[in-house]
């Protein structure tokens, strides 16, 4: 069989720099999670369906297992490890209040997604919160409460 | 008993932090070490055929591969209640995608493509893929040995026949019943087959060590009963129940898919091949859809008498069931509706057959709801029909008919304690029914719908939970029990009722996930149940505890027990308003008396719960006789609907829906069922379809094909409602919720599009595609792409309860 050349790929991921080599086909979702132990993005569907393997890729909400590895080489990586390094973060704290999740297999997932758009948009209406979460499914919550504690984040005003 | 100060209040999850934060593990988080091997399963193209050959040698010959495991290796049954199914297909298979058998690799990559070089040479046989033929003499049978399997003693299955199971349930005098009816509706209602879609796909690592010992960590909600079935399994392993090990961390949504045993054999039987190492088996999202359990499909016809004054004198409910190529666990969901499917209504004269039938499709099997979710949407849309026939408001005709406690159930029992008519009309008056809403434009039609819905959990009469409990030096606790924290918050609810009886905040409880080495019994997370069979469970733990508490006051002080009692984490007496000892100077190390010597020691304490006046010994022919099921939980649904009428496309205005739950020990995450089972019940009327090929291919085996409801497809509102009459034998009068609120969502959206534009539409689900269509007088099934959504070809109406 050919030998597939791997690579070296060097990011911050949650503040701190990493280096891993891969293989040109790995997807960022395995690397996170087999070579760099980071576990709160999951596979769900690994189509870009579900939204479990959400990661914040230089701030923006991605799905890890629609990115290679070697294309977050010099980027900034942020999974809810990073997110609650100094504690939970006001949205964190309101979905922890709020029960917004059940199973919590989703969670990772839609608190990165939500904090994008907080950093965006402070002050979310209901439809903008909706149409920002609408590429991660949650099949236990009916999302309502999730949706009440980005409310409820948004209007514990973020010191930012 | 003095006022509640933990149950009944809603306090933060005690798993938030675990869940927000990342740190919650699931199995597919943890680690194993570079031995960690992967496996890919290869897989059947075909719903029906002969295995003739099978070859590894190629596979096996490739670098990576550590070893080839196919049927051959494993030449016997397993199953839960009916044993019927094989770990790989052996001779036969019997749907498409069952799997053939397991590639073992060191990385997932070398697994998949090893398992494309398994050469499996089939010969296809006649596939059963349509129930009326399923059901014809001479007809082509999925399980030629059918006779000859194991199963539990309340299923009937039939030999040289592709009819599992049979329940028939026969109550009182059907032509007198029928006589006295001014009125009788008769009518066909379709069900198709749904997905659970938990988000976390099965998962399983198991390790067979040197010392013979089999450990497996599962993403399942029923690890005792794996541990079980496993062991039945494995005994000509010399496998005995304490050799096997299941741990359950997290999990990711069950909603029954994740009950029982279905691909976790595999994990099991692959890890005894390569003893040794950790294997993973890991479903992708394909597998999730066909080859774990699905909701089963079912053709009913429902035929329903009743008097101009409303009152219900008869019906007969006949249910055939497409339960699929393995029914070990789906017979079981066709026998609870054959014992209910009058609906919670006061019936004199009942005929209910329900009728599990083999076919080519992947497993039937347990899914929120268990047979009600399936049998309530034509049940409810057929009494909403009768009460219009009769001139009658379809809520005054269900207030006329509803159950009451001490009412006659189908089988004979008696009714439990429960109260329809409060929930009725609480969401009458919620739902504001009778009044018109103005629809929002020009193009939008609007409509309310009503139903009610009852459920009873499923399980064998002796179905058992229990429960160990321990102190810590600093009086906190810990609580080891086998219920499954499967999202809907069952260890809090254990953590609040422990501290209701203990007098020590949840903060200070930790209730762990199950281990089956180190934690209590629980048959499994199934049912609605373990609020109300492992809440008991841990109630007596704690009552136990208090017990050995006072126990050893009574012993060091002197004080009499019955002048004992806690507060706050201290233990009080009647007797002397001085005496307050604080549990945490005592539960571990005693208490030091006069001569410098100790009394006590370490507070532990077990307790168990099981039902003792259960049975599953009614007739045959009549299920007359037993008492098969615990109690049921009733309650009441509206919603509020807007239509547009070009693109058929249905929002949902308002929803409401009332349960009678006993005691909601967190009413917020009772509302937090309401909120999350509501929306999944309505995803099964308006969105989601699986939909077969016509040689039984399952078409859709993904997210984007088959859609789920996503955070823009909720209710504009929702209104839980908690009602709140004790169940006798409840932990504080508790009984379950869980399933419950799934299960009138189709109904009440299928009456208020009849209302909203005067079409009824008997087949689920209710489309927007559907409502247009119908709405432009094209009939849906002239239509229909080349699919089928359960095991059947024809038109619904066409279709014949015959049965060979």
């Amino acid at each position: 069989m050919k030998k597939i050349a791997r690579r070296t790929v060097t990011l911050t991921l949650n503040g701190e720099t990493r280096t891993v080599d891969v293989s040109p086909s790995d997807i960022l979702l395995d690397v996170l999670r087999e070579k760099l132990g980071v576990k709160s993005p999951k596979a769900g569907c690994e189509r870009g369906d579900c939204g479990v393997c959400t990661v914040l890729l230089d701030g923006k909400p991605v799905r890890s297992c629609l990115i290679l590895a070697i294309e977050a080489d010099g980027h900034e990586i942020t999974t809810v490890e990073g997110l609650g390094k100094d504690g939970m973060t006001p949205l964190q704290q309101a979905f922890i209040e709020r029960n917004a999740f059940q199973c919590g297999f989703c969670a990772p997932g839609i608190v990165l997604a939500a904090t994008a758009l907080l950093n965006e948009n402070p002050n979310p209406t209901d439809q903008e919160i909706r149409e920002a979460l609408s590429g991660n499914l949650c099949r236990c919550t009916g999302y309502d409460s999730i949706v009440e504690a980005i409310k409820a984040a948004s209007r514990g005003g973020r010191d930012e | 008993m003095s006022e509640l100060k933990i149950v009944g209040h809603s306090p933060s999850r005690i798993d938030g932090l675990d869940k927000v934060s990342g740190a919650a593990v699931f199995v597919d988080d943890m680690d194993f070490g570079p031995n960690l091997l992967h496996a890919e399963i290869v897989e059947s193209p075909h719903a029906h055929a002969l295995i003739r050959s099978i070859d590894t040698s190629e596979a096996e010959s490739m670098p990576g591969v550590v070893k080839v495991v196919t049927g051959e290796d494993y030449p016997y049954t397993f199953g839960l209640y009916m044993k019927d199914r094989y770990v790989f297909a052996r001779d036969r298979v019997r749907f498409v995608g069952e799997q053939v058998a397991a590639v073992i690799a060191r990385d997932p990559k070398t697994a998949k493509r090893a398992a494309r070089k398994v050469k499996v040479e089939y010969e296809e046989l006649p596939s059963v893929l349509d129930l009326s033929e399923a059901l014809k003499p001479g007809a082509t049978l999925v399980h030629p040995e059918l006779g000859e399997y194991e199963c539990c003693p309340w299923f009937f299955p039939r030999g040289g026949t592709n009819i599992a199971h049979w329940r028939k349930t026969r109550k009182g005098d059907m032509q007198k019943g029928f006589a006295e009816a001014d009125h009788i509706l008769e009518d066909t209602y379709t069900v198709p087959r749904y997905a659970h879609c938990a988000i976390e796909p099965h998962v399983i690592v198991g390790r067979f060590d040197a010392g013979d010992r089999l450990t497996l960590w599962s993403a399942s909600q029923s690890p005792y009963t794996q541990r079980h079935v496993m062991a039945e399994a494995l005994a000509p392993f010399g496998l005995k129940h304490k050799d096997i090990r299941i741990i359950t961390p997290y999990v990711g949504g069950g909603f029954g898919g994740k009950a029982g045993v279905s691909m976790e054999i595999i994990g099991a039987v692959l890890a005894i091949a390569v003893k040794g190492y950790p294997v993973k088996v890991r479903w992708n999202r394909a597998q999730e859809f066909y080859n774990t359990y699905q909701r089963q499909g079912v053709v009913a016809r429902i035929k329903l008498g009743a008097k101009k004054d409303g009152t219900i004198t008869a019906i007969e409910h006949t249910m055939h069931w497409d339960a699929g190529a393995y029914v070990e666990y789906g017979a079981n969901v066709v026998n609870a509706a054959g014992l209910s499917a009058t609906g919670p209504y006061r019936v004199p004269n009942v005929k209910i057959d329900s009728v599990c039938v083999y076919t080519n499709l992947p497993c039937g099997g347990p899914y929120r709801g268990f047979g009600y979710s399936e049998f309530h949407f034509g049940l409810e849309s057929h009494v909403t029909r009768m009460a219009q026939e009769l001139g009658m408001d379809p809520v005054e005709f269900r207030k006329k008919n509803a159950i009451a406690p001490g009412d006659t159930l189908p089988y004979g029992a008696k009714m439990n304690p429960g109260n329809l008519q409060e929930a009725i009309d609480k969401v009458a008056t919620a739902v504001e029914w009778g009044k018109k809403e103005e629809p929002g434009g020009p193009g939008k039609v609007t409509g309310k719908g009503f139903a009610l819905f009852w459920k009873a959990p499923a399980m064998p009469p002796n179905a058992a939970s229990a429960a160990f409990l321990k102190f810590n030096e600093d009086g906190s606790v810990n609580i080891a029990v086998s219920g499954m924290e499967i999202g809907q918050g069952l260890l809090t609810v254990l953590a609040q009722i422990a501290g209701e009886v203990l007098t020590v905040p949840i903060s200070k409880i930790r209730v762990e996930t199950p281990d089956t080495d180190r934690n209590a019994y629980e048959w499994q997370t199934v049912g609605s149940h373990v609020t109300w069979g492992c809440g008991n469970a841990v109630r007596s733990a704690a009552m136990e505890a208090r017990e050995k508490i006072f126990d050893t006051v009574h012993r060091a002080k002197g004080l009499k027990k019955e002048s004992l009692y806690l507060e706050a984490e201290h233990v009080k007496s009647t007797d002397d308003p001085a005496v307050a000892l604080p549990l945490k100077d005592f539960v571990i190390d005693g208490i030091m008396v006069e001569d410098g010597t100790w009394r006590g020691g370490p507070i532990l304490a077990s307790g168990m719960f099981m039902p003792e006046f259960t049975s599953a010994t009614g007739d045959p022919e009549t299920s007359q006789g037993g008492h098969p099921n615990v109690h049921y939980t009733v309650g009441a649904a509206a919603a509020s609907i807007e239509i547009d009428t070009e693109t058929g496309k249905v929002r949902v205005l308002k929803a409401v829906l009332a349960a009678d739950v006993g005691k909601a020990i967190n009413p917020v995450l009772v509302e937090g069922q309401i909120f999350g089972g509501l929306l999944q019940g309505l995803g099964t009327v308006l969105y989601e379809e699986i939909k077969y090929g016509k040689d039984g291919r399952l078409l859709n085996a993904n997210f984007t094909d088959y859609k789920i409801p996503t955070a823009m497809d909720t209710p504009d509102e929702i209104v839980p409602i908690i009602i709140e009459t004790p169940q006798p034998d409840g932990p504080f009068g508790a009984r379950g919720v869980g399933e419950h609120t799934m299960i009138p969502a189709p109904p009440i959206v299928a009456n208020a599009v009849a209302d909203a534009t005067g079409l009824r539409i008997k087949s689920l689900p209710i489309t927007a595609e559907k409502i247009a269509l119908a709405l432009k007088g094209i009939d849906y099934e002239s239509v229909r792409g080349n699919y089928m959504g359960l095991c059947f070809k024809g038109r619904p109406e066409d279709y014949e309860f015959k049965t060979g």
